[in-house]
């Protein structure tokens, strides 16, 4: 087996071409077969078009996937939707009213119990939903039905999760109820994962990957914070722009509630009730919230400030400047944004290749810590 | 009077022979059918539609008059009734048989096909996504979720059935025992100023299509609650 062959195993590749009506779909994509790989984009810009491609729900002829080394469909082969490993979470829950919660979420699991990679005991207890089981399906709110459509997918033993918008028809609550439970669920379980959505605010919490659709096109893809700190993007030129790192715990002091967390190149240290060392933490922190300074600046109640080298940056508005830093003096480690005013940028004489300190003002941990949550009480 | 009764009797006992049988023929022929009709992407499934719908708005009699040329010896029909010697498939049960499903077809393939229609392509699509064969979701998914379809389908389809005059007169004529059903059977003693008989029959068939409407609105109401 050659080099390649070994590395086109870890990888799902996909290459989609169609036209319904004027909507031209023309699509390929390469991303990691682990982790979430969002799938971002305006409405109308392919992205479920491409995720039913991606299931057969939509028999493309000119269409081409392969999942490591299984290939689903190609120019001679088209795989059924029902030979395809995969689990499919659709933007309504679509449960089964005439089944009971626990037939519906045993209705794809094979019958053999013995040799389930994903147990239903497992399940129940990851989505919390042990005390919905004998319920009917109408009695249940939008947040449970959703959990138990993932479930249902989940018990089917898939080897990739294929999501369309889970959260987009459910209320700020319910998404709040729900976004801890795939947070988990990235955790515990090494099931790729494609998830369409268009609310950065999900992505910024779950994806490590992004495909951008754009017209029915793969725009960019990548890991999500090279994407967001490219200046080529729209993310970059956004009045929320900002970067997601992943961090790892490093110690926490219970008595001021400052955990203190490392990343390529860097160290924060982040107020959090509660951590556990070793453990994985997600970082947002907006381009509007570092300022930079030529010189180490003085005490001051902003606790971050990191050594950063400016890497490139870009006018963005009127009188604006936005500015991609890589952490530490070589510039090689996590990248940040930086917004600060044209003014400011000319007054300090600042510009790509210098080394800067950027003041951190504020850091948000996203989710990724609902198991210590848990394991706390 | 037991003389009256056994007179009566038996158009009522063929009538509900002809409906049970028409009735279990039209579901298993409707259930493809509709699914086809409700699920196909085919242009022309409109005309197939159509046709099944014609006795609709076709009077019976015309239907009968084609029905008893095809059913007769020169037709399709003397073909068939040649297997077991016979000259025609007119003037007979199984000749009444085949003209109460094509008559009643329209009333029970509707039913099943909006049924299917309405549950949409997502549980399908559902169900394929959890490795469920087309032909299991068929039967686990489909049939279950359509089934106040086949439950209105049914009952039409028999009401219906029962209440046909005009096909009947046409194909089936007045045999005791064999044709005589309930609609003619009342014509019958109408024709023979049997008040009496006649009004037993008639009463009959007004408190039956009663609670078939009533059972139909409660079937109705019970899908709407379940659909919300």
């Amino acid at each position: 087996m050659s080099q390649n062959d070994l590395k086109s195993m870890k990888l799902i590749q996909g290459r989609f071409k169609a036209s319904y009506g004027s909507f031209q779909l023309n699509a390929e994509f390469e991303a990691p077969a682990h982790g979430i790989t969002a799938i971002f984009g305006p409405s109308g810009s392919g992205k479920t078009s491409l995720l039913r491609a991606i299931a057969g729900l939509n028999r493309i002829k000119e269409g081409f996937f392969r999942l490591g080394d299984e290939i689903w469909q190609d120019h001679d082969h088209f795989r059924p939707v029902h030979h395809r490993p995969l689990g499919y979470v659709f933007q309504e829950a679509s449960l089964f009213a005439h089944l009971s919660i626990k037939a519906n979420l045993l209705y794809g699991a094979p019958k053999l119990q013995a040799q389930h990679a994903i147990g239903f005991d497992e399940i129940v207890h990851l989505l919390g939903i042990g005390d919905l089981l004998d319920r009917a399906p109408h009695h249940l709110s939008g947040g449970e039905r959703q959990r138990i459509a993932i479930g249902r997918s989940l018990l089917s033993q898939p080897k990739i999760l294929l999501m369309d918008e889970p959260l987009s028809a459910l209320d700020r609550q319910s998404k709040d109820e729900i976004l801890p439970f795939l947070e988990r669920l990235h955790e515990s379980l090494s099931l790729p994962v494609l998830y369409v959505s268009h609310d950065m605010s999900e992505i910024e919490r779950l994806a490590d990957h992004l495909i951008l659709m754009k017209k029915g096109c793969v725009h960019a893809s990548g890991p999500l914070n090279e994407l967001q700190s490219n200046l080529e993007l729209p993310f970059f030129a956004s009045s929320d722009a900002a970067v997601s790192l992943d961090a790892i715990v490093q110690s926490h002091n219970a008595a001021d509630g400052m955990t203190q967390l490392s990343v390529a190149g860097g160290e924060f240290l982040v107020p959090s009730a509660f951590a556990h060392n070793g453990e994985h933490r997600r970082l947002r922190i907006l381009a509007g919230d570092v300022s930079l300074a030529r010189e180490q600046p003085g005490p001051s109640t902003i606790v971050n400030i990191l050594r950063a080298k400016i890497l490139s940056a870009q006018a963005t508005g009127d009188y604006q400047m936005t500015a991609v830093l890589g952490l530490g003096e070589d510039g090689l480690g996590a990248r940040l944004l930086t917004r600060v005013t044209r003014r400011s940028w000319t007054l300090l004489d600042l510009a790509p290749g210098q080394i800067v300190y950027a003041q951190v003002k504020g850091v948000a941990l996203v989710g990724r810590n609902n198991q210590s949550t848990r394991n706390e009480r | 009077m037991s003389n009256l009764s056994s007179d009566l009797w038996q158009p009522i006992s063929l009538t509900l022979q002809l409906a049970s049988l028409t009735t279990l023929i039209l579901l298993l022929l409707s259930t493809p059918l509709a699914y086809w009709l409700a699920r196909s992407h085919w242009r022309g499934k409109d005309v197939i539609a159509a046709f099944i719908a014609i006795p609709l708005v076709l009077p019976p009699t015309v239907l009968g008059f084609y029905l008893l040329i095809a059913l007769g010896p020169n037709g399709p029909g003397g073909l068939i009734a040649a297997l077991w010697g016979a000259r025609t498939l007119a003037f007979s049960f199984p000749g009444l048989v085949i003209g109460s499903v094509l008559f009643s077809m329209p009333f029970v393939v509707q039913p099943i096909r909006n049924a299917f229609e309405a549950m949409g392509d997502r549980p399908l699509e559902v169900a394929a996504t959890l490795r469920a064969s087309p032909w299991r979701a068929f039967w686990t998914i489909a049939i279950p979720l359509a089934r106040p379809g086949f439950l209105t389908g049914a009952i039409l389809g028999f009401a219906h059935t029962i209440g046909e005059f005009g096909v009947v007169l046409m194909i089936g004529g007045n045999i005791p025992g064999q044709t005589k059903v309930l609609s003619v059977a009342i014509y019958d003693y109408v024709e023979t100023s049997q008040w009496t008989q006649a009004n037993v029959l008639a009463l009959g068939m007004v408190i039956f299509s009663f609670l078939v409407i009533f059972s139909m609105m409660k079937i109705e109401k019970r899908m709407g609650r379940l659909s919300s």
